[in-house]
Order: structure tokens, then C-alpha cells, then sequence
């Protein structure tokens, strides 16, 4: 392991709660269907998280407890009960409900398990009921994701056959590109978790072999295991070198040679390295500060120095699995300070010390540190755009080289007086 | 348990922020675990506001729980103070915390702060958005002013006169996140300097703790936005006798109106009447010919309170609309919405789920739709232009130019927002005239470009619904041809109609004269 610097911070979060990553689950599992049971501050964060997304009438949406449900648990239970017969009656094509859990509803104990454990009685061979919990006092943002995952294992049917299982969402044009790769290498058997379909669920077992496409899904990786699944450990794909590295020990777990591995994606790399330059040449030696959220950051920031030539001044993580991130560490520069866990203030005064370049933050801070004269990236941004694999390295840094563009253009065009 | 799947308010937590993030000096310690900073997003993205909130979350976790959460929002609290040094410290908690009672106002209370501390308790699971406003507003001008209460004479509205100098009046009510505020309050200062009457303090919007103690300087309150001013406008009037405005200065008549009850209730002259009629463009512009083609352009109306009810005046009675449907997602306004829906013969509709809002819509067959933007979406879902009158917003309402809605100024963006959508009338006409030569594009609607609507596909739509297999009734050709020279935007109105007609004479069939039969009939 490289000498990184760790730290841990404790006070003031700004951040998102698990909830929000309904926002992509319910767009890859478009059969499914996001029930929150909580308070309306949960139906505004999804809704205000979501912006103008709701074209249609959504899948997902709460189950806002009222001060009635606060008095008897039991009534909570019937009414929700009430509300799911409702919500199935008016969407039929539904075929698996989550019922997420909030703050409100772990605190006050409502058991969504038993609730799920009926409904799926009730409702057997028409809908699936899955629990998990998006609530704030226990996930940050992306481990919603990890969450709903794990809660759909139990579900998936055990096989022995062979396999190598994409574990994380990713955009549905990227997965193609991936799937397509690993056949050019010889990997045939390739399914994704979650799939494209909520009851389309890979089957599991000793000879599945898993690679992570997202670095936020501890509970799941733990649960796998369980299973029987073997984790390959790699960096992720994010950039040429995370791509190609994650490439290598997938073809390694499948006994496939690096030869082949570097015969097939090299006229990727060699087409990714020129579409990178124009990104790294607005991007190298900018400082680089970033908050934590989504915990993409450590990737992100092994990416943006490595292949794009960054300087970091600080990588925020909520929340760090150091087993789980052991490859990307490996691969960070000697003496990068990462920080898990926050205290907003003390960090934005960090911020204003270090005076970086760019700063990647929510979008909560984002305008507030542009006013001071700050260019900032949505963090959110990432989980929203496909930015996974070879060829998608110079999109991905055009999401940091963007802001800093911009900003020349608009520095040199509205400040040249005379 | 309700079912939503999205609201028109947020809890009433956030409507606490919009007060603290609309003023100065004002810092707000929230008891609430870490997803709830979502709502800083609302002020620096819908808002592009450049400075965060002045809020603390204590953002407490899981693990804390089965520890000293008290201890946590004490710490949060003494930070925030030695951090941001407010001159006024709000403290609360949201929907979460109040389930664990710490009682953080109480803890604050008794941290030995010199500064004035406003506890506040937003009830969560049965309060919303607004009603957080408004209860902290109130709080706060009731914590800061209470003392002043025994050794204050009631105020009169005449007293300027004694003191020899213009009237002073507060304008109460406009916030962060409220429906073009920031414009509203300059045009309504403007009308009132013209007038002679001074602006002694605007708040919430940029005032401070101090402002708030020198609110009874003034003679007389405006009571702005009444869902933000209300509670506090009705307590300032129960405890120091100061009287407060009723009327909405939105729309012509509306803003004449207000300056007379202003100068009704201050005593002072007006003198300028004739004057005022020819401030705004509104009464010209919707007079003169081209806006013949707005008589009775039907419109549904959907909104905050007060914007709908405005909204639904001046289509009537300036713009000449028909108004189709009105309604609100504001509980506390629904009585007056229902009166004015009275007033107009349509059935007031009262509800926060939007999809009911949206069948009401389809029903209704509007030409317009005026609306938060939910119904922008729904209504371009149906094909039918929108102008955003109420809250909740975009960040695109709030634009960048000056852009009221209430006073002189308001009713010419009203006019231009509200009719642009529409086909300008000669245009209209020409379109009518012309449809039927051979260059005609079809499609060709100006303005409506941005509707998903082709002419072409609801002929196409048309013509496979045409013979209503439920009701076994058959367009024949000449029903057919007919009904494809009727506008697009009342096609699906007077098909409807003519196939009501047709059941209700036993008509099988429906030629081009049963058309004009049911046309007759109906109108």
C-alpha cells in the first residue's frame, strides 16, 4: 500500500441520505417500483434530487407517515398494508416492490421485513416485496444502491455455472460495451446485478466469479461471499488505467492470458489516450479538492492524477472499506491526504485555505463556492452519466476540464477592461 | 399513511429555512440527520443563490442514538454560535428528530447565550412547507418584539400626521423561494414612493433581527403574501394595533384596489385616480383588436392560494378568459379558493396529488393552463401551452430580468406570459383562412412549436379512434372531413361533444350536419 495519509472527520454533514439512489435504480429497473415509507421531507429530497425528471407518472414515491401512523404501530402496519393495495391496483405491471426504509421509519421500529414477508404471501406469484433501508442515519447516497442489492439476493436461485457477474448499475450503453469486450476475451457468461429486469435475477453460486463496477457496495460484496462467490479484486473502471487493470483481473480469474487481454483493448487505449490530451492539457497541475459523497472519490481522484495529471489537495470519502479499495489506494500517489467522514465547515475552510482549482462537491455547496470564486463539479453528476470503461475516460474528464473552460472563457471575455 | 409520489410543499422545516435564508443575521440550528441537507440544494440551485444557507444540521447518526444525542445538538449549537455569531439563533428540529425529543430549543435556552433564541416547533407529520414559514415568521417577530408589548400605545394609522412627516408602512411576507418576490417588493415600493408613503422594514426578504424590532416605527403593515404574513400581520394588529391590507395588489384591478385601501387606511388623500388606470399596459393591450381572439380562451388554473386566486380574476375580468377549472394545494386558502371558484361556477378543486390535478386538466379541455411547475409538465404531457403563475418553481422562474407579477409592472409580464403561449390573434385568423391551400404546413402553429401536438398525428389518432367501438357510433366520411376543419385545439372538445349529442338523439351515424347540429345544440 502506498503511503497515503488517512484521516477521519466527525461533525456537520453535507451530504445526501441512501434515498436518492433511487433516482437511478428505478430508471435500471424500469418493472420495479421505490415505495419510501417516511415523511414528506423524504418525498422532497427524492423530488428535489430527481429536479424535473418526472415526465411521467414516477416509480417511485412515500408513504408519508402522519401523526396517526406515530400512535400505534399496528395501525402503521395496516395502513401501509392499504397503501400497497392501492399502488398495485393502480400500476399492475409492476413486478418487484421495494419498501425503503427513512429515518422516521427505523426510529420509530417499523418492521418493514414482516410487512414484505405478508405482502409477498398476498401477492405470491404477482408482485415481489424486497425491504431495505435508504434512511439517512445509516447510508449516505450510493450505499442506497448497496442496499437494495443486498436485499435482493436472497431472491436469486443458486448455480454452480460459470460466470462472471457485473455487480453495480451502470449506464445500459456501457454495460453493452463491457459485455462485448469480455466476449472478444473469451468470457461468455456474463450477467449484470442488478439486471435490466427486477425479475431477471443471475443466478449464483461457488463458480460465479464477481467483478465490482462501483466501489460503494460493501453489504453486497459481504453478502456475495456468502454465497459462495468469488470477488475479484481490482480497481474500477474508471479512466484507461482502472479499466484496463479491472480488464486484467477478470481475465486472470478466467485464466485468460494478458497477451489477449492487451490485444483486444489496446486499439481502445490507443483511441481513449488521444481523446484524452485535449482534457489533460487543460487539466494538469489544477489542484483538485474533493468532498465526499458519492464514494466515487477515491477513484475519481486516482484518475483524474494519474491519467490526467492532477494535483490532489484533499479526497473526501463518507465512508471508507479499505479492503474494498485496497487496489485503488495501491494506485493513489505517495502522501494524498484522504478524509473519511465530515465536518463541513472545518473542510470548507480547508477549501478556502487551499485555494484549489476545482472543487468536487454536492450541489448544495456548489454555487456558494462559485461565488467565492471557486469552480466546482456536481459530485452528482457521476452517477447519473455513463462514465465507466475505456472509452468513456475523456467524457469522464470532460466533466472536470468543463468547469475550468468555462471559466477561462468567461474570465477572459468579462474582465479585459480598458 | 398517504400515498405520494410528489408534493406541491415540502415539511415545514424547509418553509423555516426560506425565513432564515431571506434574512440576515439569522443563523438556524436544525436537529435532523444527514439527508435532510438536501434542502440547501432548493436556495443555491432553484435560487442560484451564492451563499449556503445559514443553517447547521447536527446531522446525527444511527450510532448516536443509543448515545447522548442531547449533547450532540449542544455541540452544534455552541459551534454554530461562535462560528456565524447570529444575532438571532432559530432552533428546531425536523421530522426525525422530533421523534427522538431532545428538545434542542429547550437545550439552547439554557446555554447561557445573551442573544435572543427562537425555539421552534414544526409539527412534521401533519404541518407543511408554508405553514413552517408562517409559524416562524410569527415566532420571530413575537420573540423579538414581545417585550415591547406592555410599554407600547396602540399604533394609529394617522399618527404620521402628528409626527409631520410621509407615512411609513412594512411590507410583510415576501421570501427565499416564493413566487417572484424579489420583483414583486420593488414595484410595490415604487407604487407606494409615488404615492408619498415610505417602506419602513420588507421582511423577511433582507431584513435583520433589527429590522424585525423597528417593525413598529411603521403605521401599517402590508400583508404581502398572507401564507408567509398572516399569523404575524394578525399579531402585530392584536398587540400593538396595527391595522394590515388585505388586498393582493396582482392584476389592474387588484393593485387600484390595494393603493385605496391604503390610502383609506392612513387616511391620505388620493390624489392621482385618473392616473393610475393608464400605469400598466394590461387595459390597452388586452382591448385592442388583436386581442379579440382571447375572448373566452379557456383556462385552468392550479396554484398557491393567492396566485390562483389572482390568476383566476384577471383572466375573467381583464384578460376576458373563461375560466374552466381552479383550484390549490393550499389547505389554509381553500375556503377563499372556493369562494372565488364559486363566484366564477366552476368546482374548486383542493388536493396535493398532482395526477387528480392533471385528470381535472384533461377534463376541462383548456386552451391555457396556469399553474406551478407540476402542471407545466402535465400540461405539456397534453399538449397545451402553460404559463407558471405560482410556486413550487424551476429554477427557470426565476429569471434573471425584472419580472413581477404584482403592481403595474406585474400585469404587463402577466400579459406577456400569459398570451404569449396563445396564437397571437391575426396570426390566428390567417392560419384559419389559409389552412385549407395546398401550402399550408401542417403544424404550422407559431408559437404552440414547443407543444408535443401535430396536427397531423391527432388527424391520424383521430381517424383509427374515430368509430367509438363502446358506444358503437360511426364517423362517416363527411363527419370525418368535417371535424378535420375544426382547429386542432378544440378538435378533441367538439368530437366529444358531437358523439354526447349523437348518443343523446340515437344517431348511429355522424355526418358533417350532425356536427353542426351538436354545435347548435351545445352552444
Amino acid at each position: 500500500m502506498s503511503k497515503v495519509e488517512f484521516n477521519k472527520e466527525t461533525g456537520p454533514r453535507e451530504v445526501f441520505c441512501g434515498l436518492t439512489s433511487i433516482v437511478w435504480l428505478h430508471r435500471r429497473m424500469p418493472d420495479a417500483f421505490f415505495l419510501v415509507v417516511g415523511s414528506r421531507t423524504c418525498a422532497h429530497l427524492i423530488q428535489s434530487a430527481a429536479g424535473v425528471m418526472i415526465f411521467a407518472e414516477p416509480r417511485f414515491g412515500t408513504a408519508i407517515l402522519e401523526e396517526k401512523d406515530l400512535a400505534g404501530l399496528a395501525d402503521a402496519h395496516e395502513e401501509l398494508d392499504r397503501v400497497v393495495n392501492d399502488l398495485i391496483a393502480r400500476r399492475p405491471e409492476i413486478k418487484t416492490l421495494f419498501l425503503v426504509g427513512s429515518c422516521p421509519s427505523e426510529v420509530i421500529k417499523l418492521d418493514l421485513a414482516t410487512v414484505a414477508e405478508k405482502l409477498n404471501k398476498r401477492f405470491l406469484g404477482q408482485v415481489r416485496f424486497v425491504n431495505y433501508s435508504g434512511s439517512g442515519i445509516e447510508t449516505t447516497f450510493t450505499q442506497g444502491e448497496d442496499g437494495a442489492l443486498k436485499a435482493l439476493i436472497p431472491l436469486m436461485d443458486s448455480s454452480d455455472e460459470e460466470k462472471l457477474l457485473l455487480v453495480g448499475t451502470l449506464a445500459n450503453n456501457v454495460e453493452d460495451r463491457f459485455k462485448k469486450i469480455f466476449r472478444n476475451l473469451g468470457i461468455s457468461n456474463i450477467e449484470s446485478f442488478p439486471p435490466r429486469q427486477s425479475i431477471e435475477l443471475p443466478k449464483i453460486g461457488k463458480n460465479t466469479k464477481v467483478l465490482l463496477t462501483q466501489p460503494y457496495l460493501s453489504d453486497t460484496v459481504r453478502d456475495l461471499k456468502h454465497r459462495g462467490c468469488e470477488i475479484i479484486s481490482a480497481p474500477f473502471p474508471l479512466g484507461i488505467e482502472g479499466s484496463t487493470e479491472w480488464f486484467l483481473a477478470a481475465a486472470k480469474a478466467f485464466k485468460i492470458s494478458e497477451f489477449k487481454v492487451h490485444e483486444i483493448i489496446s486499439p481502445l487505449i490507443n483511441r481513449a489516450k488521444l481523446a484524452l490530451e485535449s482534457h489533460k492539457e487543460i487539466l494538469k497541475g489544477k489542484r483538485l479538492f474533493l468532498l465526499p459523497e458519492s464514494q466515487l472519490e477515491i477513484s475519481l481522484a486516482r484518475f483524474l492524477h494519474n491519467e490526467c495529471e492532477m494535483v490532489l489537495v484533499e479526497v473526501g470519502t463518507p465512508y471508507l472499506n479499505k479492503d474494498l479499495m485496497k487496489e485503488e489506494i495501491n494506485l493513489l500517489p505517495d502522501n494524498t491526504k484522504i478524509v473519511e467522514g465530515q465536518h463541513v465547515e472545518k473542510q470548507l475552510d480547508r477549501v478556502r485555505e487551499s485555494n484549489p482549482d476545482l472543487v468536487v462537491c454536492g450541489m448544495g455547496l456548489a454555487n456558494p463556492l462559485e461565488a467565492e470564486g471557486i469552480s466546482t463539479k456536481w459530485s452528482i453528476e457521476m452517477v447519473f452519466s455513463p462514465i465507466h470503461g475505456i472509452d468513456q475516460a475523456a467524457d469522464l474528464a470532460g466533466l472536470f476540464s468543463k468547469p475550468l473552460k468555462r471559466n477561462q472563457i468567461l474570465t477572459t471575455k468579462t474582465l479585459v477592461t480598458h | 399513511m398517504e400515498l405520494t409520489l410528489w408534493t406541491y410543499e415540502g415539511p415545514p422545516h424547509v418553509g423555516a429555512m426560506r425565513i432564515a435564508s431571506s434574512m440576515k443575521d439569522i443563523h438556524y440550528v436544525l436537529h435532523a440527520p444527514q439527508g435532510d441537507t438536501y434542502a440547501d440544494l432548493l436556495f443555491t440551485m432553484i435560487e442560484r443563490r451564492g451563499q449556503r444557507p445559514p443553517v447547521t444540521y447536527t446531522t446525527f447518526q444511527a450510532r448516536d442514538l443509543g448515545g447522548d444525542t442531547a449533547e450532540l445538538v449542544k455541540k452544534n449549537i455552541k459551534e454554530a454560535v461562535e462560528r456565524f455569531k447570529p444575532k438571532t439563533l432559530l432552533v428546531g428540529e425536523s421530522c426525525t428528530a422530533e421523534l427522538i425529543q431532545d428538545q434542542p430549543g429547550a437545550l439552547a435556552k439554557g446555554m447561557g447565550f445573551d442573544m435572543p433564541i427562537v425555539n421552534l416547533e414544526l409539527p412534521a407529520y401533519s404541518k407543511k412547507e408554508n405553514w413552517g414559514a408562517s409559524e416562524t415568521f410569527y415566532q420571530l417577530t413575537r420573540t423579538l418584539l414581545k417585550e415591547k408589548v406592555s410599554y407600547s400605545e396602540k399604533i394609529s394609522p394617522l399618527r404620521w400626521k402628528e409626527f409631520g412627516r410621509r407615512p411609513k408602512v412594512n411590507i410583510l411576507g415576501p421570501s427565499l423561494l416564493g413566487f417572484r418576490c424579489r420583483d414583486d417588493v420593488i414595484e410595490i415600493q415604487r407604487i407606494l414612493s409615488e404615492q408619498g408613503i415610505d417602506t419602513n422594514v420588507v421582511a423577511p426578504l433582507g431584513a435583520s433581527p433589527d429590522d424585525i424590532e423597528r417593525l413598529i416605527d411603521a403605521e401599517i403593515n402590508i400583508c404581502l403574501y398572507p401564507e408567509i404574513a398572516e399569523a404575524s400581520c394578525e399579531w402585530l394588529k392584536r398587540n400593538f394595533g396595527m391595522e394590515y391590507t388585505n388586498t393582493i395588489p396582482i392584476g389592474i384591478k387588484n393593485t387600484i384596489e390595494f393603493i385605496n385601501e391604503v390610502h383609506k387606511k392612513l387616511d391620505l388623500p388620493l390624489t392621482n385616480k385618473k392616473e393610475l388606470e393608464n400605469k400598466s399596459k394590461l387595459p390597452w393591450y388586452s382591448k385592442s383588436v388583436d386581442s379579440n381572439y382571447l375572448t373566452g380562451k379557456r383556462v385552468f388554473i392550479f396554484g398557491d392560494g393567492t396566485h390562483a386566486i389572482a390568476a383566476a380574476k384577471i383572466a375573467k375580468e381583464e384578460l376576458g378568459f373563461e375560466v374552466v377549472g381552479l383550484g390549490t394545494y393550499s389547505r389554509e386558502m381553500a375556503r377563499q379558493v372556493r369562494a372565488t371558484a364559486k363566484e366564477l361556477n366552476v368546482e374548486a378543486l383542493i388536493t396535493n396529488n398532482y395526477l387528480e390535478v392533471e385528470d381535472a386538466m384533461k377534463k376541462a379541455s383548456p386552451e391555457l393552463v396556469l399553474g406551478t411547475q407540476m402542471e407545466r409538465h402535465s400540461a405539456k404531457r397534453l399538449g397545451i401551452p402553460c404559463s407558471v403563475i405560482s410556486t413550487p418553481m424551476h429554477v427557470q422562474d426565476v429569471p434573471a430580468r425584472y419580472s413581477p407579477q404584482m403592481g403595474w409592472e406585474g400585469a404587463n409580464v402577466i400579459f406577456d406570459d400569459w398570451v404569449h403561449p396563445l396564437m397571437m390573434g391575426l396570426e390566428e385568423h390567417l392560419i384559419d383562412m389559409f389552412k385549407h391551400d395546398f401550402e399550408f404546413v401542417d403544424g404550422h402553429q407559431s408559437h404552440l412549436g414547443h407543444t408535443a401536438t401535430n396536427t397531423k398525428d391527432i388527424l391520424n389518432s383521430d381517424e383509427k379512434k374515430e368509430n367509438n367501438p363502446k358506444t358503437g357510433i360511426i364517423w362517416t366520411e363527411s363527419g370525418r372531413a368535417e371535424l378535420t376543419k375544426v382547429p386542432f385545439f378544440v378538435r378533441g372538445k367538439v368530437k366529444t361533444n358531437t358523439e354526447k349529442y349523437a348518443i343523446l338523439r340515437g344517431i348511429p351515424e355522424i355526418s358533417d350536419e350532425t356536427l353542426y347540429d351538436a354545435k347548435a345544440y351545445f352552444s
